[in-house]
């Protein structure tokens, strides 16, 4: 099928289509990334989606990739407990629901260190699924207030007008922000 | 479509691909922000699931009292990166419709019948190199209201965890031979007939096990993790 010099061609993507809560949404303990043991400031993260028309879209899953209290990302499988709960992981997966918004339990994660030695201020990486997405896209948190927000080197890679589509708000006692897939406010959305 | 690194473009379907209705309102329309590899956080990360059970990869064998209706079928093969290199301990989901094109959810009413003795999700975890192995039954082709008269060829959806942020990948495995791909969106949106026949299975007689079940071989190829930086390529 390829010529002796070429590389295979990488599978490409396909929607996780409207049934995606049979294989995908299976484990509602993957929305609570933290247990008794975990250390950090305990948060709530609520983010809505919503599409072209500003509608709530309520088949999309939401993974989240994120840093430790200590800036760290767990780098081994081999916990001895495997329940999500028991030991901090920085892997939290949930499906929006009808009125197209989901519920993290989290910490909020210790800026990071980047390769180049550059600080990157607290956020967690999100990677968006949907009916209607033929590829997955991946998109970022970061938090109202935080003062290293002036320096971070990809918020710096971002638009002025449109960094705020990457902010969280708090609202009562929980974090929150809307991902605009599409249109006016569009959310940013990074390639990796 | 120039919302894509030119290696991935040979493979990769396009955000907005008007044929797949629902695309129109929610793919993006500003271009994408490249992030240096040195800001995406490539380490591997941890997907905390909990530990496999045998009757995770056997779709047949997960409901007490009985066996599902249809064709029963074994789909194996080896998760690859682009450099050949085997994918050890990666985590594979697979969910699919029943023998009839009928999925057990509620969204899903399409006026085939339930089977009782078939929840169509799955789990297996790849071994040292790279291989995994379900036994399931092969799902049936089912309506959807895209087009007028639109039905998805018969498919496996497949969720893989590769080693990196970089190298997730949700996909669906399709059968040889299925008169129905040629007029299937989701197929189309590939760019090349290369990479629509990376997600084509092949009929192995070798894997077919007599009297019991049919073969099928589905290889992944996921995206090199240490890809050259899109800032460095030529
Ligand atoms: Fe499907």
């Amino acid at each position: 099928m390829s010529g002796q010099n070429e590389s295979p061609v990488a599978s490409g993507s396909q929607t996780v289509g409207p049934y995606l809560h049979i294989g995908l949404d299976t484990e509602p303990r993957h929305g609570v990334m933290v247990g008794p043991h975990t250390a950090g400031e305990r948060m709530r993260l609520r983010l809505c989606v919503l599409d072209g028309a500003g509608q709530p879209v309520p088949d999309a899953l939401v993974e989240l990739w994120q840093a430790d209290a200590s800036g760290r990302y767990v780098e081994t499988a081999d916990h001895p407990n495997p329940d999500p709960g028991e030991a901090f992981r920085g892997w939290g997966r949930r499906a929006t629901n009808r009125d197209g918004w989901t519920l993290f339990e989290t910490i909020r994660p210790a800026p990071t260190t980047s390769a180049d030695g550059r600080t990157q201020a607290s956020h967690i990486n999100v990677c968006l699924f949907a009916r209607g997405m033929l590829r997955h896209i991946f998109t970022r948190v970061y938090f109202a207030g935080d003062p290293m927000l002036a320096t971070d080197p990809v918020l710096a890679l971002v638009p002025e007008a449109r960094r705020g589509t990457l902010i969280a708000d708090r609202v009562d006692d929980m974090w929150t922000l809307t991902i605009r897939i599409q249109g006016d406010g569009e959310t940013v959305f990074f390639d990796l | 479509m120039t919302d894509r690194k030119p290696d991935v473009l040979k493979s990769q379907p396009p955000l907005l691909y008007p044929p797949y209705a629902s695309t129109r309102l929610r793919a993006p329309q500003q271009p994408l922000i490249q992030l240096p590899a040195r800001y995406s956080d490539l380490t591997q990360p941890v997907y905390g699931h909990l530990p496999l059970r045998p009757s995770d990869s056997d779709l047949t064998r997960q409901c007490p009292g009985g066996e599902p209706q249809g064709e029963r079928i074994i789909v194996t093969g080896r998760v690859v990166d682009e450099d050949g290199r085997p994918q050890p301990n990666v985590l594979i989901e697979v969910w699919q419709a029943n023998a009839a094109g009928r999925y057990r959810h509620v969204v899903d009413t399409h006026p085939a019948p339930i089977d009782p003795y078939f929840l169509g999700a799955g789990r297996a975890e790849t071994d040292s190199d790279g291989r995994y192995r379900f036994t399931t039954i092969k799902p049936g082709a089912y309506p959807w209201r895209n087009h007028p008269n639109a039905w998805r060829p018969a498919h496996i959806h497949f969720s893989i965890f590769g080693r990196s942020f970089q190298t997730r990948l949700v996909t669906q495995m399709y059968f040889p031979g299925d008169p129905l791909q040629p007029f299937d969106p989701m197929l189309l949106s590939l760019p090349s007939d290369r990479a629509r026949e990376r997600l084509i299975s092949k009929f192995d007689l070798d894997i077919t096990q007599p009297e019991w079940a049919l073969g099928y071989v589905f290889d992944i190829v996921l995206r090199g993790d240490n890809a050259t930086p899109w800032e460095e390529r030529a």
